[in-house]
């Protein structure tokens, strides 16, 4: 292998070869600094990358941890002390984080180096990078499209090969879509199952942090590192660890996998609808057992999902005052008018749409209309789910509706780019884990390959079992092999 | 009940100044997005207990010690006016 390959090579792969001394960390960084140099310029995944402090901590690295010497690329809401932390907002321009993220914490005690900062839809509101103040993501498959978000510049930095793996947050969906419009694999954990203290809060009740790789081997390696209880996310659940690796490799022998009626509608593209239905007959090749399940309360997942979160972040983002932190407007007039010119000037249009929406549903005298009932349907959604892993092991669905969209395409229409997520938001509002891998490509008249992803969830802890099936799925497919050519932006 | 949204009352009650293209913009896109919503008044929700959490723990407690945490210059750090060790703020009382 020449140092151009290597960083298109698993994390799983670069271990091995770290810890035989093939190659150093330092060298590691080197290379991936090369291909990251010649190829986001297209991309444009990295916000901010600090080759010398990564090259600094590479040189201490130890290669017997299990993650010893691995650089992974960081979402741009994660602290990382004395990086910056923008959010892809503007309100935080300049903001350099003065502490850690616990995942942060684990992630360096387990060997690895944060490397890098990844582009956005501000404050993970979006669901194509597009909401960004900083910059567009393109997806490297095809540079015109979308790479999905809002974990969009960690998705595409795995899939062009400039990042081994990334962490990502997924609120509604922000790792599992955008892990799909990019052909990789994303996972998002139970809520409380990873720590959020120095996660920027979006919606606290939705909000988890997870792994974005090229295999799902790679994704339980980074959750073994992540995962467990803090003290400083009064959250986070006090349950043991298990190594998610142990499960990989077994068969799926006495596995029922349920396929919810309502996840197969129309407005689903038939090339989506068929990878994920080949990939259900692999599954039951594969020994598992196919049932049909429902979900009732499927249809109202979104309408809950936007009035609840877009709730929670009109509250979490009232502390950009321009006070303690971020922009501040100059020459004001009253205190109203700072915060009101602080905010207008700071936040992009989709912050300010949710910050109304979310204001709204919790004003008097709609509070009970809106907020009130979203919560008393959410746990109607919840108990759906409850029921269906009573006779289930995991459900399968696809991760998104259609392959990644054009640039543009859904921007001005906010409920269209809403309805995108609407496989992936349940997931959040009833706190069970899921995974998104690729299960195969559509192809479009451009004649460019558009990866379709396959979700598969799984009740709450049980992040191991869905590890063990997507993992069996995937070692008998070549889906997650293939490499997007990264071509000159057309004109 | 989405005709009711007066988008530039509540922009001021969430302190944020929008323009009149901004107020007209989302009146429309937030008035569709409460359209779509309103298919939750279908559901019944009699007897059901409102989820404020997907995963229901209450007062969770840990022993109150005293750990290293910001000096005040760290704290300030990003602070975008600062005198004194302090945050400056804009006059709050007239």
């Amino acid at each position: 292998m020449t140092k151009r390959d290597l960083p298109a090579i698993s994390i799983v792969e670069l271990r091995d070869l770290l810890r035989r001394g093939e190659i150093s960390p330092a060298e590691t960084l080197q290379a991936l600094e090369e291909r990251i140099n010649a190829v986001d310029d297209k991309i444009g995944a990295y916000l901010e990358h600090d080759l010398a402090a990564a090259t600094a901590e590479a040189e201490k690295a130890d290669v017997t941890l299990p993650l010893g010497g691995i650089p992974i690329a960081i979402k741009d809401l994660i602290n990382v002390e004395a990086q910056q932390c923008t959010c892809g907002s503007k309100i935080l321009r300049g903001y350099r984080a003065p502490y850690s993220a616990t995942v942060i914490e684990k992630l360096r005690a387990h060997g690895a180096i944060p490397f890098g900062r990844m582009n956005m839809d501000e404050f993970a509101m979006g669901s194509s990078t597009e909401n960004s103040s900083a910059q567009i993501t393109r997806n490297p498959w095809d540079l015109s499209r979308v790479p999905g978000g809002s974990s969009g510049g960690s998705a595409a930095a795995v899939a062009a090969d400039i990042a081994f793996g990334a962490l990502g947050s997924d609120t509604g969906g922000s790792i599992r879509q955008p892990a799909a419009l990019s052909g990789i694999v994303g996972f998002k954990p139970s809520y409380g199952r990873v720590s959020r203290f120095g996660l920027v809060a979006f919606a606290s009740s939705l909000d988890q942090i997870g792994p974005l790789t090229k295999t799902v081997h790679d994704s339980a390696l980074l959750m073994n590192a992540i995962a467990g209880h803090d003290s400083l996310d009064s959250t986070s659940l006090n349950a043991p660890v298990p190594d998610y690796t142990k499960n990989l490799g077994r068969d799926l022998k006495g596995i029922r996998i349920g396929v919810p009626e309502e996840y197969m509608i129309e407005g689903v593209d038939p090339v989506v609808k068929n990878a994920v239905m080949a990939a259900v007959k692999q599954l039951s090749s594969l020994g598992a057992e196919v049932v049909e399940i429902s979900l009732p309360h499927t249809d109202y997942a979104i309408s809950v999902y936007y009035i609840l979160a877009t709730a929670e972040a009109s509250a979490n983002l009232a502390r950009f005052d321009g006070v303690r932190y971020g922009h501040r407007a100059e020459k004001v007039s009253s205190l109203f008018d700072h915060y009101a010119r602080t905010r207008a000037e700071g936040f992009g249009a989709e912050v300010k749409r949710r910050i109304i929406l979310g204001t709204y549903v919790l004003s008097s005298g709609y509070y009970d209309a809106y907020y009130l009932r979203a919560q008393k349907v959410r746990e109607l959604i919840r108990q759906d789910f409850a029921d269906a892993f009573e006779k289930v092991e995991a459900l399968v669905s696809p991760t998104a509706p259609s392959p990644a969209f054009k640039l543009g395409e859904k921007t001005n229409d906010p409920l269209q780019m809403y309805l995108t997520d609407i496989f992936t938001n349940a997931a959040n509002l009833a706190g069970i884990c899921g995974i998104s891998v690729p299960c195969g490509f559509a192809e479009p008249e451009s004649g460019k390959k558009l990866p379709i992803g396959l979700q598969l969830l799984g009740k709450s802890l049980d992040e191991s079992r869905i590890f063990q099936i997507a993992h069996a799925y995937e070692q008998s497919t070549d889906w997650h092999k293939a490499r997007p050519v990264i071509e000159p932006i057309a004109a | 009940m989405a005709s009711q949204l007066d988008v530039a009352y509540v922009a001021q009650l969430a302190r944020l100044n929008l323009t009149a293209e901004e107020t007209k913009l989302f009146q429309k896109q937030l008035g569709d997005v409460l359209k779509y919503a309103e298919k939750l008044k279908e559901v019944n929700v009699e007897g059901v207990e409102a989820a404020a959490h997907a995963v229901p723990i209450f007062n969770v407690f840990r022993e109150d010690n005293a750990r290293d945490w910001f000096t005040a210059a760290e704290a300030l750090s990003n602070a975008p006016r600062k005198a004194n060790n302090l945050f400056i703020v804009t006059k709050v009382v007239e």
